[in-house]
């Protein structure tokens, strides 16, 4: 073997490593998981309240909870994420350069503000300010705040990869702005708008110091019944139990059995993105 | 003006479709075009031809107002398109590009049906549908001498299409709007020569019904299809008459450096 074969040899081997070791970590963490939580998890156990200070029972309080403000989430962050980024992509124009850099750039800074951050801006604006209490309302907005420069970024790109041919061919046969946007564009990033907001979401499911701070509740006996209540969630009782329990050896089974409904939730949100993604790649492909 | 009043007959009954006067644009502080005029005439096939990088397509794109959405762009002088000037900022884009339709480098179909893509303009302005509809697409796709070729799979793919079927149906969608000016921006020069000969008769025909402005760097192909012929040269016109004239008896070194083909 050359000195040359030697080094891409090394080269190779330690490229091959590197990409093994983040596969070796996901399939340790989720067979970490599922052996300890698969045991735990049942329909009762999915469909029971937590009973004598969560050491029997079973977390469906927290499901509900975590569902309920995926929902609101997407229905507060979905369209305003769009309509944002269809406005920075398609809408400004050339005599705004300087403001599509500063919004560029305040978009990119709140991508990578702290959810902490983002928790206390919701405690001070919709829990204080605004009078919405501790609730799924302010846990929702402030996840759709979260959520919203992740939305944009993605749906920017796939709106820019929608090929510019398309916008002059619809404009130069006098379509609108807007008609343009509608028919000649939207149609080919919706997929990709879509499938990067059910991804940023999933992202946002799991997080806790945002509805720490402005609705999760330790325990509630009953289920939230306006966007006003408070509510249990997954990621927060997690938390619960691994630091507040009464009992650890007890408790235990009960955490990693939650931590595998949390997982099985985002993992199957983000499966749902690449089938729909599938799908209308399948169907633009068929056009091809 | 007035010397080529004295050129024949034939220029007396011509109509001035588009007067370009004085017309300068600049990409951010570079100028791009330098002060140009050219009448262009009714019901005629006029060519822009240049090198590469002299202005031709910013000078084409300047008739419908595509240079709109080029950042920094600026423009001076005037269009006067029927006798208004289409750069007053009180023109409606819209309408304007309904007017004059334009044909772009490589064929830009939409990924939907050939029909749809027929459609697409009289949809979005409204003008028909059902039946109506139909027969303005395929009147629009004989008259871009397509129609024989796809009749029987308008529900098909556009991207199915070969090149040069895909360029005469982006010449279908523009004249599915009814313009009246058809602007070509070397509308051959993603085609292989037979698919090229078949747009440069079409371009030929088109002039029954339309203005048509071409852009080509290929001067055979200016010499073959146009009626006048400008040759353009950084940002500048340095030759603007009767195509024939400008092949056969060039007044510019310039152009007839260009014909000749000892720069281009």
């Amino acid at each position: 073997m050359t000195n040359r074969e030697l080094k891409a040899k090394i080269a190779f081997t330690a490229i091959r490593a590197s990409a093994l070791i983040v596969v070796a970590v996901a399939c340790l963490l989720i067979l970490h998981i599922v052996v300890n939580g698969y045991k735990i998890v049942s329909w009762s156990f999915i469909l029971d309240s937590p009973r004598r200070g969560m050491t029997a029972g079973g977390i469906f309080p927290a499901i509900y909870g975590t569902v309920c403000l995926i929902v609101l989430t997407l229905a507060f962050a979905l369209p305003i994420g769009l309509a944002s980024a269809i406005y920075f992509s398609e809408y400004f124009g050339s005599k705004w350069s300087s403001l599509v850099i500063i919004t560029r750039a305040a978009s990119n800074i709140l991508a990578g503000v702290p959810s902490i951050v983002y928790g206390l801006l919701g405690l001070g604006l919709f829990v204080l300010l605004t009078g919405f209490g501790f609730s799924l309302l302010s846990s929702s907005l402030t996840l759709s705040f979260l959520t919203l420069p992740v939305i944009i970024a993605a749906s920017e790109e796939a709106l820019h990869s929608v090929p510019l041919a398309y916008r002059e061919a619809a404009l130069a046969l006098g379509a609108t702005r807007w008609q343009t946007v509608r028919h000649a564009v939207l149609p080919y990033a919706i997929p990709g708008m879509i499938t990067a907001s059910i991804l940023a979401l999933s992202r946002a499911a799991g997080e806790t110091a945002p509805i720490l701070l402005t609705g999760a509740a330790y325990f509630l006996p009953r289920l939230p019944t306006s966007i006003f209540d408070q509510f249990m969630a997954l990621p927060f009782h997690i938390f619960t139990l691994s630091t507040q329990s009464v009992n650890p050896a007890i408790t235990r089974p009960i955490q990693y059995g939650t931590v595998l409904v949390l997982i099985s939730l985002v993992l199957g949100m983000n499966l749902v993105a690449i089938m729909i993604r599938a799908y209308y790649r399948k169907r633009v492909r068929a056009l091809l | 003006m007035s010397s080529r009043l004295k050129e024949g007959k034939e220029n007396l009954v011509e109509r001035t479709k588009i007067q370009v006067k004085d017309l300068s644009v600049w990409f951010g502080s570079t100028q791009v075009l330098r002060g140009v005029n050219l009448d262009i005439k009714e019901n005629r096939v006029t060519a822009i031809m240049g090198p590469s990088g002299c202005g031709k397509s910013t000078l084409i794109r300047t008739l419908n107002r595509m240079n709109d959405i080029i950042a920094n762009c600026r423009t001076d002088g005037a269009v006067l398109l029927n006798g208004r000037n289409i750069l007053d900022s009180t023109i409606d884009v819209v309408e304007l590009r309904r007017k004059v339709g334009m044909v772009f480098q490589k064929p830009n179909p939409f990924p939907k049906s050939i029909y749809d893509n027929v459609a697409f303009g009289p949809k979005i302005h409204g003008m028909a549908r059902g039946r109506e509809l139909d027969e303005l697409v395929e009147r629009s796709l004989r008259d871009a001498a397509l129609w024989d070729e796809v009749k029987d799979r308008l529900k098909m793919s556009a991207l199915s299409l070969s090149g040069g079927q895909q360029q005469r149906l982006c010449i279908a969608r523009a004249l599915a709007v009814e313009p009246e000016v058809i602007l070509m921006d070397e509308p051959c020069s993603a085609l292989d020569p037979a698919a090229t000969a078949k747009i440069e008769s079409l371009m030929v025909s088109l002039k029954k019904n339309y203005t048509v402005v071409v852009v080509t760097h290929n001067m055979q192909q200016a010499a073959r299809v146009s009626d006048f012929t400008a040759f353009l040269y950084l940002g500048e016109v340095i030759e603007y008459n009767d195509t024939k004239v400008v092949f056969n008896n060039p007044s510019n070194r310039l152009t007839e450096d260009f014909i000749t083909g000892r720069f281009g």
